[in-house]
């Protein structure tokens, strides 16, 4: 009889079995990706006439969906740039706004014993957890009476107040893990707390804040029930993702249609990937225990 | 505590505690304003519309006149079988969602344990569907599974000798080998699946780092095989985790809109709640409708979390 395998090493058919799932995983993951982008290099024809042969032919590959795609209706396009600059200002200023509310907010969270702190904590998850659409209902008429359904401005203070509770909650857990002894001696040096906190907080957590800002983007570009509530009548103000579907009840080819969503995916992958290691560490610091 | 003093502007020395205080209630404040505008206000206000006639024509002149109270809304939204029938399908796709997105999750990140070369770009690239806007992942499964053009059907019919393309969108229940399964749904629920399993995965990944290897090394020198390690030693160290992401994965679905809205719009028996308030809304413009389907659904969910909770822990109490 052999001696029995050491101990920890696998069995060589798990391990196979392993790498089969992980390979069965991956082509799960990233097939419809890859398919959607191939087609968006293809004619329309080509796809209708061919739907099983994926391979563009040499020949064939055009980027000209993506152009059709992004230009304005009077340059014999679908006018997706437009409505990605609405995306854009309404994500950048979101971040801004539900940054500085935040940093604040958990700061306080994180550090501070104040009265009425448990009460508060609870309130924010309260709210994190409840079913947003509830809460649409109301907003809306909230909005509508104040005049800001029609507007992006309606759009972006329903996007700062959804976002500003998962926000705090990451700022909060970059917080606890910092070392609280300098802000302890700043304080002591006589540093007032916006000094403090613009001096000593922030440098130090500033990957975690960067991460943090990369979510909010993220929820806030990918955003479209609350755009489709406010802004469906006004075609000027569509934001990218409200556009894109818009464009799929006219009879817009599906060339077009891929390139402009995969158009859309790429600044949020690029900063996905950008802050993933501080994204992880803050999404995932509540599920330690 | 420590005993450190500052000085106050006005030349007062503030203790830690006062300090605290006075600076914790600072900066909480602008939360606090955007969390009564935005969350606590509204919630007051839905509970009103659900017990008041109220329609989109009325929004002008709301708040000049008394509300008239009502229980119609509730009345009608009970009385009616499509609400019924919409809360149960959504308990049926937010459970199917919650155990495959967990589960795949799970798998996912056991299989990827071990290291192996090229383990981190496999660890990113699992996390494209996630990180792909939703727009972007239902046009794509828009495009596969569409009847003309899709690769599902065109592979259907070319290869596996259908007889004609499926409509994948629009199916409420399809014949299986005699047995009626709800296809549409089966695929939303697909659809969900994939893109939030990546989160789960990433969840449970971070949590066997701190899974220490020492007990099973142990377990493997006294002869416990791999099956026996997981399930005795690995799984109970992650069951924390997981309940978490069952249970934010269960709210999440339970309320979840776009995805629906935009791969079906309630077609083939996918009409949930979320689609419910929202038809009341917009199609019907009755906000009163609206609140109480959405305070309905509000309702059922919080009961689901108070029974999970209550569970959960007199589970922890026999322990």
């Amino acid at each position: 009889m052999t001696r029995r395998r050491s101990s920890l090493r696998p069995h060589p058919a798990a391990t196979a079995g392993r790498f089969v799932f992980i390979a069965l995983a991956l082509i799960f993951a990233l097939g419809p990706v890859l398919y959607g982008f191939l087609l968006s290099l293809r004619p329309f024809t080509a796809i209708v006439q061919e739907p099983l042969n994926l391979l563009p032919s040499f020949g064939e590959i055009d980027f000209s969906a993506y152009t059709t795609a992004m230009l304005d209706p009077d340059q014999g396009g679908f006018g997706l740039g437009r409505f990605v600059i609405n995306s854009l200002v309404v994500a950048l200023c979101t971040i801004v706004l539900a940054i500085v509310v935040s940093i604040l907010g958990a700061y306080a969270a994180a550090r501070l014993r104040y009265l009425g702190r448990g009460v508060v904590n609870a309130i924010i998850l309260g709210v994190y957890l409840f079913p947003g659409i509830v809460l649409s209902v109301p907003l809306f008429v909230l909005l509508a009476k104040a005049g800001l359904t029609g507007s992006l401005v309606g759009l972006l203070l329903v996007y700062v107040a959804t976002t500003v509770p998962v926000a705090i909650y990451m700022l909060r857990n970059y917080f606890q893990a910092l070392p609280e002894s300098i802000e302890e001696a700043a304080i002591v040096d006589g540093a007032s707390l916006w000094q403090m906190l613009r001096s000593v907080v922030l440098p130090v957590a500033l990957p975690g804040v960067v991460a943090t800002a990369v979510y909010v983007f993220m929820i806030a570009w990918n955003e479209y029930f609350y755009a489709l509530l406010f802004l469906v009548q006004d075609r000027a103000l569509w934001t990218a993702p409200l556009g894109i579907s818009q464009l799929a009840d006219f009879s817009v080819p599906v060339t077009v249609l891929l390139a402009g969503a995969l158009a859309v995916t790429v600044p949020v992958v690029v900063l996905f990937f950008f802050a993933q290691r501080y994204l992880v560490d803050g999404l995932t610091a509540g599920a330690e225990k | 505590m420590s005993s450190a003093v500052t000085r106050h502007r006005w030349g007062r020395p503030l203790s830690r505690p006062q300090r605290d205080n006075r600076n914790g209630l600072l900066l909480t404040t602008p939360t606090l304003v955007v969390v009564v505008l935005a969350s606590i206000i509204p919630l007051i206000l839905v509970v009103v519309f659900a017990f008041s006639e109220i329609r989109l024509v009325d929004i002008p002149r709301l708040g000049t006149e008394p509300i008239e109270w009502t229980l119609d809304n509730f009345r009608r939204a009970l009385g009616n079988p499509s609400f019924w029938q919409a809360l149960g399908t959504t308990l049926l796709y937010a459970s199917l969602t919650m155990i495959g997105s967990v589960g795949v999750g799970l798998a996912l990140a056991l299989a990827l344990r071990r290291p192996f070369r090229g383990r981190g770009v496999v660890r990113a690239l699992l996390l494209v569907p996630y990180v792909l806007p939703i727009i972007a992942a239902v046009t794509i499964w828009q495009t596969m599974l569409n009847p003309q053009y899709g690769l599902v059907n065109a592979f259907g019919r070319e290869v596996l000798g259908w007889e004609q393309s499926i409509g994948f969108l629009n199916t409420t229940t399809a014949q299986v080998w005699g047995i009626p399964i709800p296809l549409s749904l089966l695929v939303v629920v697909v659809f969900e699946i994939w893109t939030s399993a990546p989160l789960s995965f990433l969840f449970i990944t971070a949590r066997l780092q701190g899974v220490s290897p020492s007990i099973e090394e142990a377990a493997a020198l006294d002869g416990a095989n791999g099956f026996q390690i997981i399930g005795r030693i690995v799984m109970p160290q992650l069951k924390g985790v997981i309940l978490l992401l069952c249970l934010l994965r269960f709210i999440w679905t339970f309320q979840s809109f776009s995805e629906i809205y935009l791969l079906t719009e309630g077609a083939g028996g996918t009409q949930v709640m979320a689609l419910k308030v929202y038809t009341e809304l917009v199609t019907r413009a009755d906000i009163g409708s609206a609140a109480a389907y959405g305070l309905l659904m509000s309702v059922v969910l919080i009961s689901l979390l108070t029974v999970y909770v209550a569970l959960s822990r007199r589970k922890v109490d026999v322990e």
